[in-house]
């Protein structure tokens, strides 16, 4: 069968009754049973569940009234690290390597609540930490527009599932740019909200005060379809913001005027390191908002430069403290040749962690330790209310501002695992949404010569996600980067 | 603030952080640790007096009423330990005094 590639076409067939649930869960099931083994984008392929899930639906869609839901029937993958009671989940680690949750995550209820079809989970960075998909225990994802570069992390799997067609949807999780990276490396969009706009309960934490799950669709109308379906107030959360959640599927309704949008541009971090191709595709998008109306005006982040350290100490600070938990006793993998609790805990977390998470790990009980921790994390601490207030005082004159989301395009595999900083340099534009909070969204705006997705980020004011998605909607409706799709996996492995 | 970090470094923090590496990791990563602290020092040159630390970027975390629920069952929680008895209701681990 061949399915709509949108979400919202599928759920509309779905509540015509002109496809059934189980028709389209089987169609996303071989499409991914053909699609997934080149990309290893997938970790875990969820059939039973998927197909029960799918035959509940249209026993219910049997009666008088189909069930007005949002996603009534629409294939869904998740990222490794967020909880599926039953459903082993890993976060890509060895030390989970058979963890099964005894709960689901918020965003899963909410997603099943809404009618969608839990297909798999999907492969990522182990724990979240990477940009590129390659620290993973289950091997790296490729990315489905050239087999041999990554898709971009940490969710890559979740980004490149959306890329080749594989599931309308996929949820991620940014930390500091891994919904957004992984978005613009393989050609689809990919939406971080809000800090507190959707419920972490059942993520698997890696940094708490900069995780936040969001959206990878095709399009922005549907990532905006995703979102309302997981957004909200969640009692389990104590950081998910109680605020009213607003129409999203209104703000990408309109006709695509920017006349009376402000959009910044802060040139001043464009001077080294951004690839040239990168930077045409920014300025012809830019001219595109011009052209749509928009006022584009300069804007200065003053202490972005400094956006990557702050990052790095505070993220791999809360990591060494969330990832205190696995520790051989409750779950997940533990050295069997202890003769200690003391031993056992070393030697579990030793081999059961990779390098990426040791290394964070290190790095973070370093600078919380006796006589760093005023050096470190608390003038990371402070330089991050620096950053937070730059974005403050820049959303004075403007609406949203736009950046690259990331410098180059998608990177070969293995041609940054040697140099860790290197690697971190990939979230450059990404970061400063996490540490400041904001709604930020990555969407296809060009290629390379070599035919390489580039995307093009925008970010609002705290709380402002549908304006980001208005603009983001905006821009889309005047290009037609987001149809594009990558080349059969066929033809590039036969090449 | 030193900007190199030594074996011994590696091995105080890997304590602290009840971390067993292998010789290979500890050469690694005291050399690895090493540039990235390098590379971090660029926030010393930040001025930040009186400046106050933001510890997270949300609203303020709200409190909810305590209401009392049903949490996990006993055997829901323990089934994922890796050496857990059920019937007593226990995590078991090595002897903890050596």
């Amino acid at each position: 069968m061949d399915l709509p590639i949108d979400a919202q076409s599928i759920r509309d067939a779905v509540a015509r009754r002109t496809v059934s649930a189980v028709e389209v869960c089987r169609a996303a099931l071989d499409r991914i049973a053909t699609g997934n083994p080149p990309l290893n984008a997938f970790r875990a392929i969820a059939h039973e569940r998927a197909l029960a899930r799918a035959a509940e639906l249209d026993a219910r869609r049997e009666g008088a009234d189909v069930p007005d839901l949002p996603l009534l029937g629409v294939p869904v993958a998740l990222k490794d690290n967020m909880c599926t009671r039953g459903v082993t989940t890993t976060a890509s680690s060895r030390i989970l390597e058979d963890y099964i949750p005894p709960y689901d995550a918020t965003v899963v209820e909410r997603l099943e609540a809404a009618g969608a079809v839990i297909v798999g989970k999907t492969n990522c960075d182990e724990f979240a930490m990477g940009s590129s998909t390659e620290n993973s225990a289950y091997g790296p994802t490729r990315n489905p527009w050239a087999l041999d570069r990554t898709p971009g992390g940490s969710s890559g799997g979740s980004a490149a599932a959306v890329a080749a067609g594989l599931v309308p949807l996929a949820l991620g999780s940014d930390t500091g740019g891994s919904i957004r990276q992984p978005a613009a490396l393989c050609g689809v969009v990919g939406f971080k909200p809000s800090y507190g706009r959707v419920s972490r309960y059942g993520l698997m934490a890696f940094a708490s005060s900069l995780d936040q799950i969001g959206p990878f669709a095709a399009s922005v109308t549907d990532a905006a379809l995703m979102l309302g379906v997981i957004a909200g107030h969640d009692p389990c959360d104590s950081t998910s913001s109680p605020a009213a959640v607003p129409d999203f599927a209104a703000a990408v309704a309109g006709d695509g005027d920017l006349r009376g949008t402000r959009i910044g541009v802060p040139r001043h971090l464009f001077r080294e390191g951004v690839d040239r191709e990168v930077m045409q595709a920014y300025d012809a998008a830019i001219e595109v908002t011009r052209d749509r109306g928009a006022e584009i005006v300069d804007v200065v982040l003053e202490h972005s430069p400094e956006a990557i350290p702050v990052y790095y100490v505070i993220a791999t600070a809360e990591a060494s403290a969330n990832l205190a938990r696995y520790d051989g006793v409750r779950y997940g993998y533990r050295a069997d040749d202890a003769t200690t609790v003391g031993d056992m805990y070393d030697r579990s977390r030793g081999r059961g962690f990779g390098r990426e998470v040791k290394r964070r790990i290190m790095l973070g009980t370093y600078v919380l330790s006796a006589g760093y921790y005023d050096a470190y994390y608390r003038k990371a601490q402070q330089v991050r209310t620096l950053i937070r207030r730059d974005y403050d005082r820049a959303f004075t004159t403007v609406d949203v501002i736009a950046m690259p989301t990331s410098p180059t395009a998608a990177f070969a595999l293995g041609e940054r695992t040697e140099d860790p900083v290197q690697m971190y340099l990939s979230d450059v534009f990404t970061v400063g949404a996490n540490l400041a909070g904001l709604p930020a969204i990555s969407i296809p705006c060009g290629f390379t010569q070599a035919r390489l997705p580039i995307g093009l980020q925008f970010t609002g004011r705290f709380m402002e996600d549908a304006t980001v998605l208005r603009v983001a909607h905006a821009y889309e409706r005047a290009t037609s980067w987001s149809a594009e799709r990558p080349p059969r996996l066929t033809s590039q492995l036969s090449r | 603030m030193s900007d190199t970090f030594s074996r011994a470094d590696v091995e105080r923090v890997a304590r602290l952080a009840r971390l067993e590496l292998t010789a290979a990791e500890k050469d690694l990563f005291a050399r690895q640790l090493a540039g990235i602290l390098a590379y971090a020092e660029q926030i010393q040159r930040v001025a930040t007096d009186g400046i106050e630390p933001t510890s997270h970027a949300g609203d303020a975390a709200a409190l909810r009423d305590d209401i009392v629920r049903p949490s996990l069952p006993r055997e829901e929680s323990l089934a994922a330990g890796p050496d857990a008895d059920a019937s007593a209701g226990l995590f078991k681990v090595p002897r903890v005094l050596g």
